[in-house]
């Protein structure tokens, strides 16, 4: 009888299985205790993510340490050849090491929609720990929300980062010179269009792949093989060259590019003729760009082709000090032109 | 005005009304309307603007252009040849 | 890809480049009427390939640029209604009306959706059938067969919610306006080929010969630009005045006869409004009276919408060669590719951008000799 009355006071009986996610996973009571147990704790685990803790207590080494942290979105939230999962750790990885910085530990924070599926929810943070495990590092705290249907797209992830530099690097533009060669390390294009061949209205069938990945390994790849490392970034957001623009104004030095030892595989190039996009505009999500010494650029070069994340890593430029802070494309067909930052995303043409 | 690139057709829906074919663009598959191209066949190179196929390549035409092109380049060549500088 | 990489051969640009140079004994200068066209020019850098005494002038073919400030305001109108999916080429989205663009409308709420083909729309429409669905149908000839088709499927399947915002534009009325200018400087054109494919070449054989200027009809890869020109400045060297094909490869005299055959069984030609250059008479087309059900103007009793341009503005002498953009007063001031006032701003191939980029360049560049264009 008491069992009945207890039932009844907490009638309607709660669910404990509940297939997507509703606003009390955020509450703060019992089922938000049982998705970080049973989602996030489950992938995550390790020593200090166990803790529980309002935050998270690490040892580093004494010296430089590098932090970065950066918000994902992006729809679909599955696309061909990764997640947003693995974007977030893969991203914040990323930009640590574009710091000459050894990542360690990250942070996770989620601001998801009610009505995300479970199901949808652990394939993220599944691949979110298989991208950490691969990059070594550790997720050690972190923070979920969750807001009414409408106020987000499916999930919003955050992930911060800290980092070790090592004694001796020093990633600066004011290290960048004349004559620095410029190398990226991989095709480019490849996230931005395989994202957009599953967004709607645009859809095509292609084989075009993110390139989603952490680049922290082929970095120290190349620091064992020179010091020379002047600069580093990853072309994300606005492709390569955005972040050429942004290069050339911070160290006040042109850019010349030569478009064509510019890789790019076949299906991207395809994708941009038929949407009239300019590759050099789309976001890459696993390519590095790095302002290398010339005389150290060959060892650089030969260091990073034989890392998996660089194989197809390929000189395409150099700095110079005519035209500071314009980026100069030599292009294929043997002539020039001025490649300028672009003012919002690149919307298809039809002209 | 008008962005237009040639692809080749993999697959006609005999069925589609209007004509529906898949045109391969170097690795990119769209489905395109092929009403305007009765005689467009398989395998067949066309012409595609906004999802419509406008006109077949003209294989001869194109190999006949290209054959202008070397020419030119051989004449500036000879040219070159018989310049003493 | 096949058909597109054949013609952006280095070595074959280099031998139309040096014959160009050979043929050139004066200056000339030519205007490309395609924003295709113009795009490519620009995107390879053919500019620097050319001699400096060839003066390019970017025409008015881009349908971004020409489509009236009227029409964008009424597509603004459509696009921010409650029960409307809004749907459009993506280059529209950006498009500044008087006051807003469709970027904007979507940021507030409005049911805004690219689409790459107009067909989509359709879809889109049969999808939504408590929805009104409006397809903003702008371009030239090229795209016309494509927009009578979305009208003609929607009218088979007897679709209630489906209907265009009409702007077509037409290409020999316009050269025709800019011809028959007693202030005209264009000497020669290329032709645009795209258009072509659908309408074929005759009707540019009585321009050329009324007007006493050579044209050719051209592709859109680089090397197609510069044989275009090639053949282009050799008959202005010789004096002839003739209409050529160097678009062999895609374009028929005759044009793509279907193609026609479903443009004017939806619609009708009419006087057209260009942005910056004016009314043009018989420069566009219109739905037929027995598609008039499909015409969202009609549809949405839009009636007159007035707006102003700009009275700084000077897009109407740019786009016929008579200025430089740098003439006029507002240009990199009030008016830049952030806060376009006129259509040459607007697009990133209008000559008003394009210049405003060069500029930015020449300054940065002075004395690098880097630069070596001219406009």
């Amino acid at each position: 009888m008491a069992n009945d009355i207890s039932q009844g006071l907490s009638c309607p009986v709660p669910m404990n299985d509940y297939p997507t996610i509703v606003l009390a996973h955020g509450g703060g009571g019992k089922l938000t205790h049982q998705l970080i147990e049973r989602v996030f704790k489950k992938h995550f685990s390790n020593p200090d993510l166990d803790l529980m803790h309002d935050g998270a207590m690490v040892t580093v080494d004494a010296g430089r340490i590098a932090m970065s942290t950066d918000s994902y979105v992006v729809s679909p939230i599955i696309f061909p050849g990764g997640n947003i999962g693995e974007l977030a750790v893969n991203g914040t990885v990323n930009d640590i090491a574009m710091c000459g910085a050894q990542p360690k530990y990250l942070s996770a924070s989620f601001i998801i929609e009610e009505g995300l599926s479970m199901a949808e929810l652990e394939t993220i943070v599944a691949s979110m720990a298989l991208s950490a495990k691969k990059a070594g590092v550790s997720i050690v705290t972190g923070d979920t929300k969750v807001v009414p249907r409408g106020k987000a797209d499916k999930v919003f992830i955050t992930t911060s980062g800290v980092g070790t530099i090592p004694e001796g690097r020093s990633i600066h533009p004011s290290r960048i010179k004349a004559g620095d060669a410029i190398i990226i390390s991989g095709t480019i294009g490849d996230h931005g269009m395989a994202v957009m061949s599953v967004r709607e209205g645009l859809e095509f069938e292609s084989e075009i792949r993110s390139d989603t990945c952490a680049l922290n390994g082929l970095v120290e790849e190349m620091y064992r093989v020179s010091p020379e490392i002047h600069f580093l970034r990853d072309p994300t957001r606005g492709g390569v060259a955005s972040t050429m623009n942004e290069i050339a104004a911070s160290a006040q030095k042109g850019i010349r590019l030569y478009e064509k030892s510019i890789p790019a595989n076949e299906n991207v190039r395809s994708a941009c003729e038929i949407l009239g996009f300019d590759p050099l505009y789309v976001a890459n999500e696993g390519k590095l760009i790095a302002i290398v010494s010339s005389s150290e650029s060959a060892k650089v070069l030969s260091a990073m082709k034989k890392h998996p994340a660089g194989t197809e890593s390929a000189i395409i430029g150099e700095v110079t000090d005519d035209h500071p802070s314009v980026v100069v494309l030599q292009t294929a067909i043997g002539g020039e032109r001025v490649v300028d930052m672009i003012s919002g995303e690149q919307l298809p043409r039809i002209c | 005005m008008c962005l237009a690139i040639p692809g080749r057709i993999e697959f006609i829906d005999a069925a589609s009304n209007p004509k529906m074919a898949k045109v391969n663009f170097g690795g990119i598959i769209k489905n395109v309307c092929l009403d305007f191209l009765p005689e467009a066949g398989m395998h067949d190179y066309v012409l595609v603007h906004v999802g419509v196929a406008l006109t077949k390549v003209d294989e001869k035409e194109a190999l006949e252009t290209i054959e202008l092109f070397k020419q030119m380049g051989d004449a500036l060549d000879e040219l070159k040849e018989g310049d003493p500088a | 890809m096949k058909y597109l990489d054949e013609f952006r051969d280095p070595v074959f640009a280099k031998t139309l480049s040096e014959n160009i140079h050979k043929v050139t004994t004066r200056p000339w200068t030519i205007m490309e009427i395609c924003g295709g066209q113009t795009h490519s020019i620009v995107k390879s850098g053919l500019e620097n390939l050319l001699p400096s005494s060839l003066s390019i002038v970017h025409g008015p073919g881009c349908p971004v640029c020409v489509t009236p400030l009227e029409m964008i305001e009424k597509a603004i109108i459509i696009a921010r209604k409650p029960n409307v999916i809004f749907t459009s080429f993506g280059d529209m989205l950006r498009v500044p009306g008087s006051t807003s663009d469709l970027l904007t409308v979507k940021a507030n709420g409005g049911d805004v959706r690219i689409v790459y083909s107009p067909l989509d729309a359709v879809t889109i429409a049969e999808k939504n059938p408590d929805k009104e669905v409006v397809f903003f149908a702008v371009g030239f000839e090229t795209t016309a067969p494509a927009n009578a088709m979305a009208v003609w499927q929607a009218h088979k399947k007897n679709l209630k919610n489906f209907s265009i915002l009409c702007s077509h534009v037409l290409v020999p009325p316009a050269m025709e306006a800019l011809l028959s200018s007693s202030t005209n400087r264009v000497q020669g054109f290329l032709a645009a080929g795209h258009v072509c494919t659908v309408m074929g070449y005759e009707e540019y054989i009585p321009l050329a010969k009324k007007y006493n200027v050579p044209i050719v009809v051209t592709g859109f890869e680089p090397t197609d630009i510069l044989h275009g020109i090639l053949m282009l400045v050799t008959q202005l060297e010789e004096g002839r005045c003739e209409l050529e094909n160097q678009y062999s490869r895609m374009v028929k005299k005759e044009g793509n006869i279907p193609a026609q055959q479903m443009i004017f069984n939806v619609f009708e030609i009419s006087n057209r409004k260009w942005r910056g250059i004016g009314e043009i008479p018989k420069s566009g087309y219109s739905l037929k009276k027995e598609f008039m059900h499909f015409d969202a103007e009609e549809k949405f009793s839009l009636g007159i919408v007035t707006v102003e341009e700009s009275p700084l503005c000077i897009a109407g002498n740019i786009l016929r060669g008579l200025n430089k953009p740098f003439e006029c007063s507002a240009f990199g001031n009030q008016c830049t590719p952030e806060s376009p006032l006129g259509a040459p701003m607007v697009s990133s191939e209008g000559a008003c951008a394009a210049y405003y980029n060069y500029k930015r360049q020449n300054v940065a560049a002075s004395g690098s000799g880097l630069v070596n264009k001219k406009h």
